[in-house]
């Protein structure tokens, strides 16, 4: 049973977002510094950017920077790896059934003689001694094969990034985090999804235009009205307006 | 000799950071990077230069009708990259065009590199634009100075 | 190159790639021929693109060869065709009027920027309604927004305040395109593609709250940006404070652009099976439609300032777009279309004629009407007339658009809603008829600050101008390219939008 306070904690990076996003507008609403008022744009906007990441991240998936080559490169045989695959099968559970976890055993043992994917779990090993917290899919099927589900996961990846069920089907997470299969190298990594990534590389850039364009203008208008202060500039346009009358008010007002 | 140690220090920065420019420029097709980072570290390197010796300085090496023409090259190398996939019979900014032999895809790689480079360079000439026209100016100058 | 191919994506990079050419040409008459000479070369293709959708229908072209949905998808049909050929012939219109108006607004030093950013601004607003990617429709938005908060404070040469008009612009902008990729993100969230018809697919039956505030915030993003009535307070300084010539083009373009895209992300990205949508109508666009109708028109009526008038009547107009709209009816639709277009065609002449009495008055302020119909006969006739037009008198295109929404109105059973059209009307009547008894009953100035000598405007300008004038008769007369055409792009809006089923 879910209590409200898992549900508010499972959530938190939904509330940075909002949170955030009620400090940049009140800022924008509530300071009467046009400077002020853009720097609390610039908050709201940044609550855009994490929702966007928020909702590119794939549970476990390591971030979207293609690091094949290096794969294709690694040196160094890594053997420690070559253990427990059956098992973490057996645990994994996400939907692979026993016959399959066999199946799997079988593979892995083919694939075990398989000097590229030696190559590619070398690297693996690489990869995992540098401390990235990376999990694979294991793919139940021969390396080809695999390489063309890992294709469609992708493909799937772009269509369904946030769905939570999206951890891929059968994908063996073990305990550490760390176990890989042989089929890894093949299945390519787990990405988180790129495109809220690039999506707000460029909502960035836009905003970053936009502040330059702000900015310059609390600079023209510093040197046009002698202030910044959002109730000056109104009482310095009313004047401009409505003439003397409006002097007239405003001094009776202070 | 005011402020030495700063000038001394910039002076053996500035190298590096062009550096670190164009190989976050370069890298950028491969790996984080990319003509907008590049551009505004490009731009860092002279934004320092002009703090520590002054804007005039700077604008000595880098004069502002010089920015101007790079901001225009830079998107004109960018569309223009587009516009040459367009004349090569493929869609705008299809890169496949540049090389259309290749079997794995060559011309997208050799076309995000144009395109960035575009990129870079107008980003760069912004930056330096924006910076030059923050700094460079007087409290209260009038229009016709502007 | 296979140019018919290649035609969708030509009204987009054709101003894109000419524009930053202007800012290397010396200041004087070439940044100007430049903008020009490229406002008409897309108004070109524009018009092409156009003939090919009415021949062939709907023509989706690939940016990059990547294949739709997951590529970058510039998709035309007849809806947006339409307004492409508006947006970039109210530019090839106002681009050639501007000289001499941009001469005297503006720093002769900063003049190739400003063609610049005029043409950028172009860009945007072709992009934002070409695209069918949602957030490309975002990045183009921004481009255009961005462009014109620089053009309108290029105003403060004649008088500061174009800088806080062009400041509050940017705030409430600003806060709209972030509302509206909220919505984006969330709709992506809900189905994980950003191409609209891919995005109609995919939201088809799911009605959740991520997609219910996907929408809520989009309409409210949008909104913004088009000054849907209580969020209209940027528009009249912004309009009224810019140079002239910029007045006359955004005046024309940018909100016409806006409410395209609420049309199309209400009729192609959500469709009616959205349940919400029901109720956005009832409760969100009819009420704040009407609402905005008659209390922007009321407050047209007292303002001393003639440009802020008209954007005050800017506001109310977009109230019947919004209405007709809120029918969700085919009638209802193809009424907002026409009149989309109409209001395009009548705003841009006014504020022209505004400009050309700038020009000469050194002012836009009502005073200056004073007898105008003696010392500018062409401009006060361009102006009369259009303003007829504005108000819906029989023979111009604002009849055709009032015409059209209330055979909507009645035949979609609001015929309260048509009374209220009519109603509205007659404030039009009295905000212009002000301005008209003064230039035509009243005698002009012979000294003070608004004397003006008996010299009308520039051929130069007057030829553009009545071109304008010429289409509000024209399209007043013949409504086949207006009525004809919007209404098979309604339909064709509408069976996206899932009526016919």
């Amino acid at each position: 049973m879910e209590t409200w306070t898992d549900f508010v904690i499972a959530r938190y990076n939904y509330w940075i977002v909002i949170i955030l996003m009620m400090l940049g507008l009140y800022t924008v609403f509530a300071r009467g510094n046009l400077v002020k008022k853009i720097v609390g744009l610039n908050i709201f906007q940044t609550s855009i950017f994490i929702f966007y990441i928020t909702i590119g991240k794939v549970a476990g998936g390591t971030a979207p920077i293609y690091i094949g080559d290096e794969l294709k490169h690694g040196h160094g045989y890594g053997d420690d790896h070559g253990d427990g695959y059956g098992e973490d099968h057996g645990e994994g559970g996400h939907g692979a059934d026993a016959a399959q976890g066999d199946e799997a055993a079988l593979l892995h043992a083919k694939v075990e003689n398989d000097p590229g994917v030696n190559d590619l779990k070398s690297a693996v090993n690489q990869a995992e001694s540098a401390g990235d917290p990376v999990e694979a899919g294991s793919l139940h099927a021969e390396p080809d094969a695999a390489m063309k589900v890992a294709n469609d996961q992708l493909s799937g990846l772009g269509k369904a990034p946030a769905a939570p069920e999206f951890e891929i089907a059968g994908a063996a997470q073990a305990p550490d985090g760390t176990t890989l299969d042989g089929a890894y190298g093949a299945a390519e990594i787990l990405y988180t999804n790129p495109l809220p990534h690039v999506l707000i590389l460029t909502a960035i850039v836009v905003g970053v235009a936009g502040t330059a364009v702000g900015l310059a203008l609390a600079v023209r208008i510093r040197e046009a009205y002698g202030t910044i202060e959002e109730d000056e500039l109104e009482a310095m346009d009313n004047v401009a307006e409505f003439g003397d009358a409006a002097e007239a008010a405003s001094g009776a007002k202070a | 000799m005011e402020r030495l140690i700063l000038k001394v220090t910039t002076k053996i920065f500035f190298a590096p950071i062009i550096l670190f420019a164009l190989y976050v420029q370069f890298h950028g097709d491969y790996g984080p990077g990319g003509g907008f980072q590049a551009g505004v570290i490009f731009a860092v390197a002279f934004i320092l230069h002009a703090f520590c010796f002054g804007l005039e300085e700077t604008k000595k090496v880098l004069p502002q009708k010089a920015l101007i023409v790079a901001m225009v090259i830079g998107v004109l190398f960018y569309a223009g990259t587009g516009v040459a996939t367009m004349l090569l019979g493929g869609n705008f900014l299809g890169y496949d065009q540049i090389d259309p032999e290749s079997t794995h895809h060559a011309g997208q790689h050799y076309g995000i590199l144009l395109v960035e480079w575009g990129v870079g360079v107008t980003v760069a000439s912004t930056m330096l634009t924006i910076f030059y026209h923050f700094a460079g100016r007087e409290p209260d100058i009038d229009q016709e100075d502007w | 190159m296979n140019l018919p191919e290649q035609l969708p994506v030509l009204p987009v990079v054709i101003p894109l790639v000419l524009a930053p050419i202007s800012m290397l040409l010396p200041s004087g008459r070439a940044p100007w021929a430049w903008a020009t000479f490229v406002s008409w070369l897309t108004f070109a293709a524009c018009a092409f693109l156009l003939a090919a959708v009415e021949d062939v229908g709907v023509i989706s072209y690939a940016l990059g060869d990547w294949a739709p949905p997951l590529g970058i998808e510039y998709r035309v049909d007849l809806a947006n065709a339409l307004v492409l050929f508006l947006v970039s012939g109210i530019a090839a219109v106002v681009f050639p009027f501007a000289y001499r108006s941009v001469q005297l607004e503006i720093d002769a030093r900063q003049a190739p920027f400003f063609y610049c950013a005029l043409l950028i601004c172009l860009t945007g607003l072709l992009g934002v309604t070409i695209t069918g990617d949602a957030f490309n429709v975002f990045v183009f938005l921004e481009i255009s927004s961005l462009s014109t908060y620089a053009l309108i404070a290029m105003g403060a040469r004649r008088d500061r305040r174009a800088l806080t008009a062009s400041f509050n612009y940017l705030i409430m902008g600003t806060i709209g395109a972030s509302f509206f990729v909220i919505g984006v993100g969330l709709l992506y969230q809900a189905t994980g593609t950003l191409n609209m018809a891919d995005l109609h697919d995919r939201l088809a039956g799911q009605s959740n709250r991520v997609v219910d505030a996907g929408f809520a915030f989009i309409v409210v993003g949008i909104g913004l940006k088009l000054a849907m009535f209580p969020m209209h307070l940027w528009l009249p300084n912004a309009y009224a404070y810019a140079p002239s010539a910029v007045s006359a083009f955004i005046a024309a373009t940018a909100t016409k652009v806006a409410v395209y895209v609420l049309i199309r992300f209400i009729d192609t990205v959500f469709g009616f099976e959205f349940e919400f949508l029901g109720a956005a109508f009832t409760y969100v666009l009819l009420p704040l439609g009407l609402a905005g109708m008659f209390v922007a028109s009321l407050v047209a009526v007292f303002q001393e300032d003639v440009k802020r008038m008209l954007a005050y009547s800017s506001v109310g107009q977009i109230g019947y777009m919004l209405l007709g709209l809120s029918f969700a009816t085919v009638e209802g639709l193809t009424a907002t279309l026409v009149h989309v277009f109409n209001h395009a065609l009548m705003k841009g002449a006014l504020f022209m004629a505004v400009a050309c009495v700038v020009l000469r008055a050194g002012s836009h302020s009502i005073h200056a009407f004073a007898g105008l119909a003696q010392r500018m006969p062409f401009t006060t006739w361009a102006f009369i007339i259009s303003g007829l037009s504005l108000i819906g008198v029989p023979l111009t295109t604002g009849f055709v658009s009032k015409w059209y929404l209330l055979e909507a109105a009645f035949a979609a059973g609001y015929w309260y809603a048509g009374f209220l059209i009519v109603a509205s009307s007659l404030i039009a009547v009295l905000y212009v008829g002000r301005v008209v008894e003064l230039m035509v009953l009243r005698p002009p100035h012979e000294d003070g600050p608004y004397a003006i000598p008996k010299r009308d405007a520039p051929l130069e300008m007057l030829i553009p101008m009545w071109l304008l004038v010429a289409a509000n008769i024209y399209f007043g007369i013949n409504t086949e390219l207006t009525g004809g055409l919007a209404e098979r792009a309604a339909e064709a809006l509408m069976f996206t939008a899932g009526a016919g089923q």
